[in-house]
């Protein structure tokens, strides 16, 4: 278990004052003017040694994505933009280090852009963030007062400004390219890549896209030595990570812990079990509505980190956003759920996905009834493989991807249903 | 109505903070609403001109933001989340309950204009499911239980 003494977010629960004193008095904006001192290229090392890996669901190691960043500028402006478009099903981490542990995130922004020679820095948060916002703004305020945002930020030599820009409701937005579109002001529909955001990125610059948590991890990780941050977690798997774990175990909560850490560990310790017990687990999504679903019986010795939920269990660690279900649940209609939302936020740029998210949310809609054909749960598998891979953003992906973890791991349970039905013995409630 | 001298100024305002006037169109919306409760056409082409974007640019982004809403809404939005964590904790019969009581279905108003009812995809409130955002303000609450819906709807419910 992660001992309190290795949290990097000391006030994950709002325990403590969040302004800008009891953020220093947590070890906050301690010595940031020596961490930059420490220059473009250290930090980027300490960053690729430490083995973060991007907090925002992909993954992608953080050291390595800010060194495609242009070393000399062409003339033009290179940004930082940070992802707090939290939005995925599931997900609810990163609003908590906005609302409780803001600088963290603020003081990330300032080394982080330095360190990409960035001088502005975005962060665009989620429409739907309210207290998030007032909380962060309010924060960045204070930065400013106090010196360590604007000219010379925190003595580091330095200039630096920091923009919040609040969204309005589109889950796309989270996906790096529709996210860059929504802040030049267009609809939030992603882009081709190449080029991709370093060599092109907002306003045609060179940009990174970093998730809130990656960046707010980085003042501690320079302080404490990657080597600290990488003796949690196995091998390529480094870290300490928020998990946000819902749905039916006794506690529902956000917690930090050690990367690795085992399935059975994470939900006794902190969440007080699984409701009605473990025999009564029936299905795990362990990272967030867009990977796919995962049996019980699979999950009690998982390892919660990138690898193995990839490697052993044909699913992802995503965001960490872990939705676990009981014997109670209807899955069809849990998955169904997730099609729905799908379908509601595709934006409609490419057929695949536009025509494809309706397509298997309407068999979903058969499915959970019952009202189906046994053949047609084939069909709908090769129509996920159809959308899967064949569109401009990952949206495509993430539709496709939960509902063949359910034909993967349930399929008796709808064959069942199917057959049920057509014996004429169940009802079962759908919209 | 047009708009205040005051919302006026803060659009001004949001050219320079968000470098420009396509990437103000957005906060610029937001402002309105947080006014108004809603943007109405003769609000949106006079935004429009006080930026110098076309109706056409402005209505496409007003339209693709769910939270933007281009009707009339009642006076409290009740905003019940749609995510998975809440259906799994009973997000199907807290809505059953506020429709019952309101007598409203998911985007319509009541006739005395006090509420709207809108499903709204995940709120991010997972750990407190199921949830929903209410008011003007915006405040998360949950988890909601039929029995507790008194609570976010407000004494004046019927």
């Amino acid at each position: 278990m992660l001992q309190d003494k290795d949290r990097i977010f000391t006030n994950i629960y709002g325990m403590h004052e969040r302004t800008l004193a009891g953020a220093q008095k947590r070890g906050h904006w301690d010595g940031t003017k020596d961490l930059i001192g420490l220059g473009r290229d250290k930090i980027i090392e300490i960053m690729k040694a430490s083995g973060l890996r991007g907090r925002g669901g992909a993954g992608f190691p953080t050291g390595l994505k800010w060194s495609f960043m242009p070393k000399e500028s062409d003339g033009r402006p290179s940004y930082l933009v940070v992802n707090a478009d939290e939005s995925e099903p599931g997900t609810c981490k990163d609003r908590e280090i906005m609302r409780n542990d803001p600088h963290a995130l603020i003081e990330g922004c300032l080394i982080a852009s330095f360190a990409m020679q960035a001088h502005a820095c975005y962060i665009y948060i989620r429409g739907e963030y309210i207290r998030e916002r007032e909380a962060l703004q309010a924060a960045i305020d204070e930065a400013y007062d106090a010196g360590l945002l604007g000219k010379n930020a925190a003595n580091s030599g330095w200039d630096f400004d920091l923009y919040l820009h609040h969204g309005a409701g589109a889950y796309i937005c989270g996906e790096e390219t529709a996210l860059l579109e929504s802040l030049e002001g267009r609809k939030g529909m992603p882009r081709m890549k190449p080029p991709f955001p370093a060599g092109a990125g907002l306003y045609g610059c060179p940009t990174t896209v970093n998730n809130v948590e990656s960046i707010a991890v980085v003042p501690t990780i320079l302080r404490r030595g990657a080597e600290w941050f990488a003796g949690f977690g196995r091998p390529n798997n480094a870290g300490t990570k928020l998990f946000a774990i819902s749905g039916h175990v006794n506690n529902p909560c956000v917690v930090e812990e050690a990367m690795s850490i085992t399935f059975e560990e994470l939900i006794d310790r902190h969440c007080g079990g699984i409701r009605g017990g473990w025999d009564n687990l029936k299905a795990v999504i362990p990272g967030g509505s867009s990977v796919p679903c995962v049996r019980g019986e699979n999950m009690r010795d998982a390892i919660m980190d990138f690898d193995y939920l990839r490697g052993e269990l044909q699913s992802g660690l995503g965001t960490a956003a872990v939705i676990v279900m009981d014997k109670q649940t209807d899955i069809i209609k849990a998955i169904w759920r997730l099609s729905k939302f799908y379908k509601h936020e595709s934006c409609g740029q490419c057929t695949p996905c536009r025509e494809g998210t309706g397509w298997m949310m309407r068999v979903m809609d058969r499915l959970v009834r019952g009202e189906a054909r046994v053949e047609e749960i084939d069909m709908l598998f090769e129509v996920t493989k159809q959308v899967e891979g064949h569109t401009i953003c990952a949206l495509g992906d993430a539709a496709a991807w939960p509902i063949q973890g359910l034909i993967r791991n349930f399929r008796d349970e709808i064959e069942d249903r199917i057959r049920t039905r057509r014996d004429g013995t169940v009802q079962v409630a759908a919209e | 109505m047009s708009l205040s001298k005051h919302l006026r100024s803060a659009i001004t305002e949001e050219m320079d903070h968000h470098g420009g006037p396509r990437a103000a169109m957005l906060e610029s919306l937001r402002m309105i609403q947080q006014e108004h409760g809603w943007v109405s056409d003769e609000h949106l082409e006079e935004a429009a001109t006080l930026l110098g974007v076309t109706t056409a640019e402005i209505e496409d982004v007003a339209t693709f933001y769910s939270l933007i809403f281009r009707q009339p809404v009642g006076e409290k939005v009740i905003l019940l989340c749609d995510g998975a964590s809440c259906y799994l904790n009973g997000a199907e019969d807290v809505r059953d309950a506020v429709m019952k009581r309101l007598g409203i279905g998911f985007g319509q108003t009541t006739p005395d204009g006090k509420y709207t009812l809108i499903n709204i995809c995940c709120v991010g409130g997972c750990d407190h499911a199921p949830a929903g955002v209410i008011g003007r303000n915006r405040k998360l609450v949950g988890p909601l239980t039929p029995e507790t819906i008194d609570e976010i709807l407000g004494e004046d419910a019927k």
